[in-house]
């Protein structure tokens, strides 16, 4: 068992993505949110990223000391909310 | 950003990125790679995962029985075992007879090449996929040596790799004019400052075209917008195979590793730069994903996307040396196959810029065959 805690820090609720394996991809030098995304799967869970996008960008703009705003953010993606397939098709039984 | 490369390759994608690769291994000293965004984002982080043997001509089977061999080296060979060819098989479910004799065609084919496919029953292909719906299903093309990859993991390895190699790669830097002089390459003019190279590699895929033409060179590729979508994770083990089905949409679709379906069905839009996501496309999708796997109507879609199939007349790709320009390789207009033949193609083009030969087939895919009107016949094509 670590005695790290930032190991045990959850950033990304859906994909269980600690702020330590954000915090070393930084150290490894891959600070572009785009490649900490497609590697972490932060942002890509059913959340869409509402929680974890705002604080991966902080802590990338702590660490290389950009600006939070500068710190462009992925791409929304439809749907919104996650959404049935049956729904989409009109399926009565849909739950 | 290095003033001075022996080899400039446009485009941080898959088969940039790969021949970089296999070009570095084979000792090449000063390669630069120039990917206007960021490495993947073009095409290669929209592809649908998918690699397959399962082809209807020669040198696709043999392109694709190479690539095979590389995929599932790729994880030791760039030393990072994260990245896993996951060899599950692709599932092509065949509805009539036509189908099922266009598919003992190509399994015979397939079969003369070394690939094990075969033409199994329905009830066989539900032991493989257990939630199809099999009511219509009268035979199905299996090949278990077939199998998907995560691009996200491969373009990483790939780029921490290259690194290693001292391939030098600048993203958000856009080539933006190819420079020769009295028909020989002499480098890039980047946005970020002109470089001098004596050979340059375009492999911007569905962008190949706009640099081609300052060039005054014409190989048709075009744009189509294609769209994805993930749902949300379920038991693993439930869609290990591509699931393919022509009648149905043209789809696609797979479990991946995290446990969400990945997939997408034929319908396309353009030629267009749009990648805006349709409405259309959720719907149709989701009617045709539930008539294959009806339990999917119980699964949430969570994201979808666009991306490009940088389509050619034949679907299939346009590579080699560009006979116009000395120093100048093109390898681009993939038509959504770039991802799963990128470790052949990269191969064969390393070999043929070093060497200028390969022992590869990618004469087949010879840049000059639509001026000449020799199209090929159509690449077996879905999603």
């Amino acid at each position: 068992m670590s005695e790290n805690p930032r190991e045990k820090i959850i950033i990304c609720r859906c994909n269980d993505v600690t702020q330590k394996e954000i915090e070393d991809l930084i150290d490894q030098g891959i600070t572009d949110i785009e490649m900490i995304k497609r590697i972490t799967h932060i942002g890509m869970g059913p959340c869409q990223g509402r929680t974890c996008i705002p604080l991966v960008a902080s802590i990338i703009a702590r660490k290389t000391g950009k600006k939070v705003e500068e710190i462009e953010i992925p791409a929304t993606r439809i749907p919104v909310r996650p959404v049935p397939m049956g729904a989409l098709v009109g399926d009565e039984d849909e739950e | 950003m290095k003033s001075k490369v022996d080899i400039a390759i446009i485009g941080g994608g898959i088969i940039g990125l790969m021949t970089a690769f296999e070009l570095a291994k084979r000792g090449e000293e000063s390669i630069a790679v120039y990917e206007k965004r960021y490495i993947g984002s073009g095409s290669t982080f929209r592809c649908g995962t998918g690699i397959r043997q399962q082809f209807g001509d020669p040198a696709n089977i043999q392109m694709m029985k190479r690539s095979v061999e590389k995929w599932k080296t790729l994880g030791e060979d760039m030393e990072f075992p994260k990245f896993k060819f996951a060899q599950t098989g692709y599932l092509f479910l065949l509805y009539s007879e036509k189908e099922v004799e266009n598919f003992k065609k190509n399994v015979q084919l397939q079969n003369s090449y070394g690939i094990p496919s075969r033409i199994i029953s329905p009830e066989e292909a539900r032991e493989i996929v257990p939630g199809l719906d099999i009511s219509e299903v009268i035979a199905a093309s299996w090949n278990h040596t077939d199998g998907k990859a995560n691009p996200f993991l491969a373009v990483y390895g790939l780029s921490r790799a290259l690194k290693r190699m001292d391939v030098e790669i600048n993203e958000y830097t856009e080539v933006q004019e190819i420079m020769v002089k009295d028909s020989r390459i002499t480098g890039v003019k980047t946005s970020k400052g002109e470089v001098k190279a004596d050979i340059v590699l375009n492999a911007a895929n569905a962008w190949a075209k706009i640099l081609n033409q300052k060039l005054g060179l014409d190989f048709p590729i075009e744009p189509y917008k294609h769209q994805g979508i993930v749902t949300e994770p379920f038991k693993l083990g439930e869609i290990k195979p591509m699931v393919v089905s022509f009648k149905y949409g043209g789809a696609y679709l797979t479990q991946k590793a995290n446990g969400g379906l990945i997939g997408g069905i034929a319908l396309k839009y353009g030629p267009t730069w749009d990648l805006t996501p349709t409405y259309e496309f959720l719907r149709e999708v989701s009617k045709n994903f539930t008539k294959i796997i009806p339990a999917l109507k119980y699964m949430s879609i969570i994201r979808q996307w666009g991306g490009y199939y940088a389509e050619t007349p034949d679907h299939n790709a346009v590579i080699g040396k560009i006979e116009e320009i000395e120093g100048y390789y093109l390898a681009a207009g993939f038509s959504g196959h770039g991802f799963m033949l990128a470790p052949a193609v990269a191969e064969g083009m390393a070999e043929l810029i070093t060497k200028g030969h390969t022992s590869l087939p990618l004469d087949f895919y010879d840049p000059y065959r639509f001026k000449r009107g020799e199209l090929r016949e159509q690449a077996i094509q879905m999603g």
